[in-house]
């Protein structure tokens, strides 16, 4: 169970972390905590599993990259294996099982259009990828992973 | 495209921000200049909207946020602009997309849910459904994350 200061850190966490010199003496003031008191609980929240990563996102269009939604209908003999070719992949970041017909979900982020067709290219010949689906995105219009803890 | 220096800031962060005190002098010096200059690029790109946030990323299962639902849903083109803003004001859905259909696949409105259980995202999606008067929808839930990583750009 969470304390509530870490629900409180975690919370402040997933904001704006400040872009100044000493960002965690800022947000321990916020927090009426420490600096060093919020970094050694940050490190354990993170050892402890609860924090994934703390970082810079990036708008990947602005970047130049293309994103796709890809969906596969594996067969279950297969499974193992084509997970570990998908995960391979350094433009594959998130990649989920889901119920269902098409039974694995992932995105895939490349620098050009002609890294993107070779990527599936592969993908298509995988032993056991029996159906593919391409969802090239759109339009974009929310991307925030972000969660009250209350 | 990016300048090279900027480029050189998106790298640096590829591997997160350390918990250490002045942690962007670090970063600083993996990309090879001042903390300074470190700082005003990255307020820049931030100020453009290059950098969307800098901020934690939770490990939403182990927070208590044990389901995740991707639903899709057909709009109409003239809709989806609507749809898609009043669906983002959601807190419960993290990403929402609009994309191109495929053969056999009509679907072209997507929106992630996540919820502390099943039965909360199916309330959830049924609501959105309702309130942006959306017909049939899929929902497709997670089973197991086979991985979960941060892109790495210009590596």
């Amino acid at each position: 169970m969470l304390a509530e200061f870490d629900k409180a850190i975690l919370n402040a966490v997933q904001g704006d972390f400040p872009l100044e010199s000493r960002p965690f003496a800022v947000l321990a003031k916020q927090l009426h905590t420490d600096e060093a008191t919020l970094i050694a609980r940050l490190t354990e929240l993170k050892q402890a599993g609860y924090l994934r990563r703390l970082g810079a996102y990036f708008d990947s269009d602005a970047l130049g990259y293309k994103g796709m939604l890809i969906a596969l209908c594996v067969s279950p003999d297969w499974f193992a294996s084509v997970i570990e070719a998908i995960n391979r992949y350094d433009g594959i970041t998130h990649n989920y099982e889901r119920e269902g017909e098409y039974n694995l979900w992932f995105t895939l982020q490349t620098a050009s259009e002609f890294q993107q067709q070779k990527i599936l290219a592969e993908i298509r010949c995988l032993p056991g990828v029996e159906r593919m689906l391409e969802l090239r995105s759109e339009k974009k219009y929310k991307v925030r992973v972000q969660f009250q803890l209350e | 495209m990016l300048e090279e220096k900027d480029q050189q800031i998106v790298r640096a962060l590829a591997d997160g921000i350390p918990f250490v005190p002045r942690p962007y002098a670090v970063l600083a010096e993996k990309a090879g200049m001042e903390e300074a200059e470190f700082l005003s690029r990255m307020k820049k790109l931030k100020e453009q909207g290059i950098l969307r946030r800098v901020g934690a990323v939770l490990q939403h299962r182990r927070a208590g946020f044990a389901a995740n639902a991707l639903c899709v849903w057909m709009v109409s083109e003239e809709r989806l602009d609507e749809v898609g803003a009043a669906v983002s004001r959601e807190p419960s859905v993290s990403h929402c997309y609009s994309r191109e259909t495929a053969p056999n696949w009509p679907y072209n409105f997507y929106a992630m849910i996540h919820a502390q259980s099943r039965e909360t995202c199916e309330e959830i999606a049924d609501r959105i459904s309702a309130e942006n008067d959306l017909g049939k929808r899929q929902t497709f839930y997670s089973v197991r994350e086979w991985k979960k990583a941060a892109m790495r750009y210009f590596c």
